[in-house]
């Protein structure tokens, strides 16, 4: 088992099948899949709905143990547990109503025994950077869906991982706001170093945000194509403005429609020239 | 005081007013019931004689036990259930049905079983208040959002972290609601109790007085029964807003 240098990450053979419902066929939702994650780097997955992509996040993660293959988390094997240095944010609101937006960022670094001070350091600074000082001692009833994320994105951030999982976290979000949490994630991911690894649908936000971008299958779930965006690191939501962005986006959607619509079984219409 | 609060004060004191007025008018006849000023006369003397004091310490003795009791083997009991489906699926449709049983039929037989003490009488507010809890409680894990607990997960939480960080202030919501209902019931429980077969206690009290014509201490003890009542649902629901402050949506 060879693993580059540079490699953060990396699937090895990874399947999954879903042992069978009552009255159903087992399913097998991804694989095989061989990826490699560099370390640093911004890495979106795409495709299609019901491809796999979330049960790839929680492989990666390790919250969810491939049926076959390996995957190695900073030359490690992964086992059935979140390794330390990978923190997850999820597609549905993960914040703790219980606690408030404070206690809730300070969550995992008080399980870890660390220092008072440095908590309080280290909370203050994180709601600074999520543009949620102001509402430190709210609770997240009384926040809006995208405020609730930035809650979520800060609480993993604190711990300062190497690697941060993404799944589809704006999802819930409308558009604009969509495109400025991109932004903030750009800034995070810039001023953090970690690696990056985030799920979405959409293709524009894969696109403008990724230093490369994996494109799924239909299931099971494999890449299709793995493309390298080549933005500098700088970049903001106003690559959408640019000529390559478009290019890159009909790429990516030249892939995924014909994988779209085998998802949803029109398989015979495939390169018919949209004859729907 | 909200506007809200406010009418619904007015509605009461206006409802008691009435009833005033009817049986001093002598619409409702005194043999029937009292003016509710007279009640608080009556409540007053069994007050300042000790046999209020007597009365009470005997009931809410039992009625805290029985309170006690079902929230913790309830909650436990629910917990428990929740770890094995299969044994929930057998159980589900018993829970379900369970308040159809008449369980005052069984008093007889708690006495014939424990004698004539206290336990009979926190046994029945125990059975009628116990399935409550195990019921909400079966419900607020249920409500528990996967991702909270993927997230505790995420957090390299062991199981024990989990349940007293995650799953337990998760649930707040429906063990207050299974509580409330556990001290209602324990109440009715106990009380009815003390109707049938007890020679102490606010429901003993009420049942002799009405068997000797003795409306004064009565409705007396009717009156401190609503009273009571009352002062400890607005001290559990106040404790349920502090516990649950800013989390509604």
């Amino acid at each position: 088992m060879s693993i580059a240098q540079d490699t953060h990450a990396c699937l090895r053979a990874v399947t999954k099948v879903f042992p069978a419902q009552p009255g159903m066929e087992p399913v097998e939702a991804v694989g095989p899949i061989e990826l490699d994650i560099r370390r640093g780097e911004f890495f979106a997955i795409v495709g299609p709905s019901g491809c796999g992509k979330s049960t790839l996040l929680d492989i990666l993660a390790g919250l969810t143990a491939p049926t076959a293959g390996e995957v190695f988390f900073e030359g490690k094997l992964i086992q059935n547990e979140v390794p330390d240095g990978v923190g997850v944010v999820f597609q549905e609101d993960a914040s703790f109503p219980w606690l408030t937006v404070w206690n809730n960022v300070a969550f995992g670094l008080r399980r870890k025994g660390i220092e008072r001070a440095e908590v309080e350091h280290s909370v203050n600074h994180a709601l600074q950077f999520m543009g949620l000082t102001a509402f430190a001692g709210a609770h997240p009833a009384q926040l809006s869906g995208g405020m609730r994320q930035r809650v979520c994105i800060a609480r993993t951030l604190v711990l300062k991982p190497r690697m941060i999982l993404l799944d589809e976290p704006f999802g819930a979000l409308d558009q604009q706001t969509r495109l400025l949490m991109g932004d903030e994630l750009l800034r995070l991911w810039r001023s953090t170093g970690a690696t990056v690894v985030l799920i979405t649908h959409a293709i524009d936000e894969a696109c403008m945000l990724a230093d490369r971008v994996g494109i799924m299958t239909a299931r099971p779930g494999r890449f299709a194509d793995v493309l390298a965006t080549e933005w500098t690191p700088d970049r903001d939501s106003r690559v959408v403005s640019h000529e390559r962005f478009g290019k890159l986006t009909g790429h990516v959607w030249s892939i995924l429609r014909e994988e779209s619509l085998r998802a949803i079984g029109h398989t015979q219409l495939v390169g018919q020239g949209g004859s729907l | 005081m909200k506007p809200a609060t406010r009418v619904r004060v007015l509605i009461v004191l206006a409802f008691f007013l009435l009833l005033e007025a009817l049986c001093r008018t002598d619409v409702i006849n005194n043999m029937t019931m009292i003016p509710p000023s007279q009640m608080l006369v009556a409540l007053w003397k069994m007050a300042w004689s000790g046999r209020l004091w007597k009365e009470f310490v005997s009931s809410i003795r039992n009625v805290a036990m029985s309170f006690f009791l079902a929230v913790l083997f309830g909650t436990l009991s629910g917990a428990l259930l929740h770890q094995m489906p299969r044994v929930r699926r057998v159980f589900d449709p018993l829970l379900a049905s369970y308040y159809s049983v008449p369980f005052f039929a069984l008093y007889p037989l708690f006495v014939v079983i424990f004698g004539l003490n206290d336990w009979p009488l926190i046994l029945l507010g125990l059975v009628f208040s116990i399935v409550a809890v195990i019921v909400s409680t079966l419900n607020g894990i249920d409500r528990i959002p996967r991702v909270l607990l993927r997230t505790s997960r995420s957090f390299r939480m062991k199981r024990s972290s989990t349940l007293t960080l995650i799953i337990l202030p998760a649930i707040v919501p429906q063990l207050f609601t299974g509580m409330k209902l556990a001290l209602a019931y324990s109440f009715i429980g106990v009380l009815a109790g003390e109707f049938i077969l007890a020679s102490t206690g606010i429901g003993h009290g009420i049942s002799f007085a009405y068997d000797s014509f003795d409306n004064e201490t009565m409705y007396g003890l009717i009156a401190f029964t609503l009273i009571l009542v009352t002062l400890m649902n607005m001290g559990l629901l106040s404790l349920e807003r502090y516990f649950l402050k800013g989390r509604s949506r």
